[in-house]
């Protein structure tokens, strides 16, 4: 009988340093099993192995012979440097065309073996989940990125021959870790991807989540890369290896047994998915015992979320803030001149102006409500699908135009106590409103990367979307109607009292 | 050796396994029969720690499933209905492979996908490619990696459901000598006769419930009533029912023979046999009707 256990020479080590060490070179060991065996089984399928030969070996060759022949042509015209930019360019592309083929190995080796069933049989080993999964990644990254290193190298020596092309070596350390990163990267993602589909159909077209914004990530880098601001790349990479961290953390949550097993059909009931949502957001106990009184309910689901809010809470704002400042910044930098600014006749056309602008009577209150409810949505929807960046962004957005309007006021020598007369009112009410709401659907954004222990990740994702629609309609949207309510009625009249004891 | 409590597992809405409170001891093959969708899989699957119980519990070879999954994995060999070759790959690096995994020495791995293949008639065929395998030889390659770390534990899903008379005849054997060595052993199946054969206890799932349990010959009696016999004359008998009807139930009868119900046959028999010869009826044959499994477990299918 054998085990499959930690080496009791492992468990017994009294370093808890040297037991790390000796943990990771036994998971990685038992990991480079899975590897070994993908690996051989990915070198024995010539449908991989010839799309990658030819983008290791061909396309460099085809980027080396064309990336001489317009250096050449561009020096006839004395434009040289569209030649010094399109070398180092071409260096990424040949570099990522191989890398490319992580995405499509990743898929294959999950959602491939979900769908051939081969899946089962090696769950059934004492492997564990970390060690499953770090195998089947090294076997989507390793050999893409070897054709990669490959691929570079040919094309270095081409251009070497042709035009004695030399790469900084800072540049070749840049293309390695870019390349590098994005094939770990679109693998991590795949991993999330394949973990949700059933079959390699669902997973290739649930990968566009991956391939858009990867494409979008080339173009930007060709767009540094042919401005020559090759530090900005540092940034990109440092960009990559967070959103890398944090697929790799969704990864290994989701890439367990249960989740991998559990589904066995890819189903859409999007009856049945309202109804158990609906459920969720009522939030009614079963057993008559436990039933609870209107307010208990609403003190235990909606207002008892508020502490359970304050990470996101501060982040939120910690960015405005952030926002405000460069707001200030920009303001200081790009000042408006005085005379397009009328600040005549103000008090006159004060009221004119709000009613123009519909913030007057029950229907201004209306518009008001609508527009911040509007704003929220939409940082919340953008928030789903960017693990909750997309709610701090439009969070931000207002405060950075704050920060530059408030500047731009004191230099052109308004009393800014005008302005604070006309903020802080409603803003009493309407900052804590925006700052829940902005928690909340930051909380639903980031939900997939760490569900609870005892959840899927769509599980996960469908608590956090109950508790965030809850929270949404029994405080913001009441806090949204109050602000509003003030801003129309209450706000105008300060201002205007302020004015004219001025 | 294995041993669940109230064991229960809900997907969603779904019910899928429902209280199911098993033991099965070593030495000993438990045939879990139920039809399509009545939770054998799901029941297996938490067997293995591949998904946790929403509630109760459960042990294998002495490990919970839950906190030590995986020494449970490590103790138990797994025929999976989807056997999960690698057709690439030839037959002797599908099992090194898997030997690998379950850290078994690299020469002893060899030596045991050696003589476990030879058992099965498998050896010669380990070196061509699992692709060039019929079906049966596919399943017997992922029984013998299902035996290769030796585990004291085995649940086989369909064992022989591909497989040609003889291969089948020799993969029960092999179950019935891994019974011989003290292994613990869950067979589901829906092969009644086969699981006639090798279960020492059967239970029947539906629905997620174990709705009948119990030996072969216990579920029979419990379910089909008494032992059906049948005694055969050397001519024809008149009014000999209405005699033997006060000693068995008379079940149907011919010209020269009856079947009978008696709930205790080796009491009753002798009886009837005695008075038979007293009344000079020549008996030439008292045999046991055979009621067959696929009886009990249609009526406890339809009846649930």
């Amino acid at each position: 009988m054998q085990t499959m256990l930690t080496p009791t020479s492992i468990e017994e080590t009294r370093s808890p340093f040297v037991r790390w060490l000796l943990l990771t070179r036994w998971n990685l060991a038992r990991a480079l099993i899975i590897t070994r065996r993908e690996v051989t089984d990915m070198l024995r399928d010539w449908r991989i192995l010839a799309p990658i030969f030819i983008l290791t070996v061909v396309f460099p060759f085809i980027a080396n012979w064309g990336a001489g022949r317009i250096v050449n042509y561009v020096e006839q015209f004395e434009a040289a440097i569209i030649g010094e930019r399109l070398i180092p360019f071409l260096l990424l592309v040949v570099g990522f065309f191989p890398i490319s083929f992580s995405l499509i190995i990743a898929l294959e080796s999950f959602a491939g073996e979900k769908e051939r069933r081969s899946l089962e049989p090696l769950l059934d080993t004492p492997l564990t989940d970390l060690q499953l999964y770090i195998g089947k990644i090294l076997a989507s990254v390793v050999p893409p990125l070897a054709a990669s290193a490959l691929g570079i190298t040919v094309y270095l020596v081409g251009v070497f021959i042709s035009v004695d092309y030399r790469p900084p070596l800072i540049l070749l350390v840049q293309v390695f870790s870019l390349t590098a990163m994005q094939a770990i990267l679109m693998v991590a993602g795949a991993v999330v991807v394949s973990s949700q589909a059933t079959s390699v159909r669902a997973a290739n077209l649930l990968a566009s989540f991956i391939i858009i914004p990867v494409a979008f990530l080339i173009q930007l880098e060709a767009f540094i890369m042919f401005l020559a601001a090759y530090s900005v790349l540092w940034w990109v990479l440092l960009g990559i290896v967070v959103i890398t961290v944090v697929l790799l953390r969704m990864g290994v949550r989701s890439f367990n047994r249960e989740e991998l097993l559990g589904r066995d059909i890819d189903e859409l009931d999007l009856y049945k998915g309202m109804r158990r949502l609906g459920a969720m957001i009522v939030a009614k106990r079963d057993d008559p015992a436990q039933r609870r009184s209107p307010w208990a309910w609403y003190r235990d689901e909606v207002l008892a979320q508020v502490p359970r809010l304050w990470m996101p809470a501060l982040l939120t704002l910690v960015s405005m803030g952030i926002s405000l400042v460069v707001g200030i910044q920009y303001a200081e930098q790009f000042p408006i001149p005085e005379e397009m600014v009328a600040v005549e006749d103000w008090e006159e056309q004060f009221p004119t102006l709000l009613g123009e602008a519909g913030l007057t009577g029950v229907g201004g209150v209306v518009r008001v409500v609508f527009q911040n409810a509007r704003a929220i949505l939409i940082g919340g929807g953008l928030g789903m699908f960017t693990l909750g960046i997309g709610m701090v962004l439009v969070a931000m957005l207002p405060f950075g135009i704050i920060g530059f309007v408030f500047a731009q006021v004191s230099t052109l020598g308004i009393d800014p106590s005008l302005l604070y007369a006309a903020l802080i009112p409603h803003s009493i009410i309407e900052i804590p409103a925006i700052l829940l709401a902005s928690a909340a659907f930051i909380r639903l954004g980031a939900s997939v990367i760490a569900p609870p222990p005892d959840k899927t990740i769509g599980q996960g994702w469908m608590v956090a979307l109950a508790d965030t629609i809850r929270l949404s309609v029994g405080l913001v949207l009441p806090l949204f109607i109050i602000a509003a309510v003030i801003e129309v009625f209450i706000t105008p009249q300060i201002v205007l009292s302020q004015a004219a004891g001025l | 050796m294995i041993e669940t409590n109230g064991l229960t597992k809900q997907f969603d809405d779904l019910l899928a396994v429902d209280s199911v409170t098993l033991q099965v001891e070593p030495g000993e093959v438990l045939a879990l029969l139920g039809p399509n969708g009545a939770g054998k899989t799901t029941t297996v699957r938490m067997l293995t720690s591949i998904l946790k119980p929403t509630a109760g519990s459960a042990s294998v070879a002495g490990y919970d499933v839950v906190k030590h999954a995986q020494q449970v994995r490590a103790h138990v060999g797994i025929l999976t209905e989807a056997h999960g070759l690698y057709l690439r790959q030839a037959g002797r690096e599908y099992l090194d492979f898997y030997g690998a995994l379950y850290g078994i020495e690299a020469g002893q791995r060899a030596r045991r996908a050696e003589r476990l293949t030879e058992r099965f008639g498998l050896l010669e065929a380990l070196d061509r490619r699992i692709g060039e395998y019929s079906k049966g030889m596919r399943q017997k390659l992922a029984l013998v990696r299902a035996l290769l770390h030796d585990p004291p534990v085995l649940l086989l899903d369909e064992p022989t459901s591909a497989m040609d008379p003889h291969s089948a005849r020799q993969v029960r054997d092999a179950i019935k000598d891994l019974r011989g060595d003290g292994r613990c052993i869950i067979l589901t199946t829906h092969n009644l006769n086969e699981a006639e054969e090798l279960a020492d206890r059967i239970a029947i799932i539906r629905k997620g419930t174990i709705v009948a349990r119990g030996t072969p010959l216990e579920l029979k009696a419990r379910l089909l009533g008494p032992p059906l016999l049948e005694v055969r004359f050397g001519g024809e008998v008149n009014g000999l029912v209405e005699n033997m009807a006060d000693l068995v139930e008379i079940d149907s009868h011919g010209h020269n023979w009856v079947r009978y119900r008696t709930p205790e046959p080796s009491r009753t028999n002798p009886i009837l046999i005695k008075q038979l010869a007293a009344e000079g009826v020549d008996v030439v044959t008292l045999s046991e009707v055979s009621q067959s499994l696929e009886e009990v477990y249609l009526r406890v299918v339809n009846e649930n």
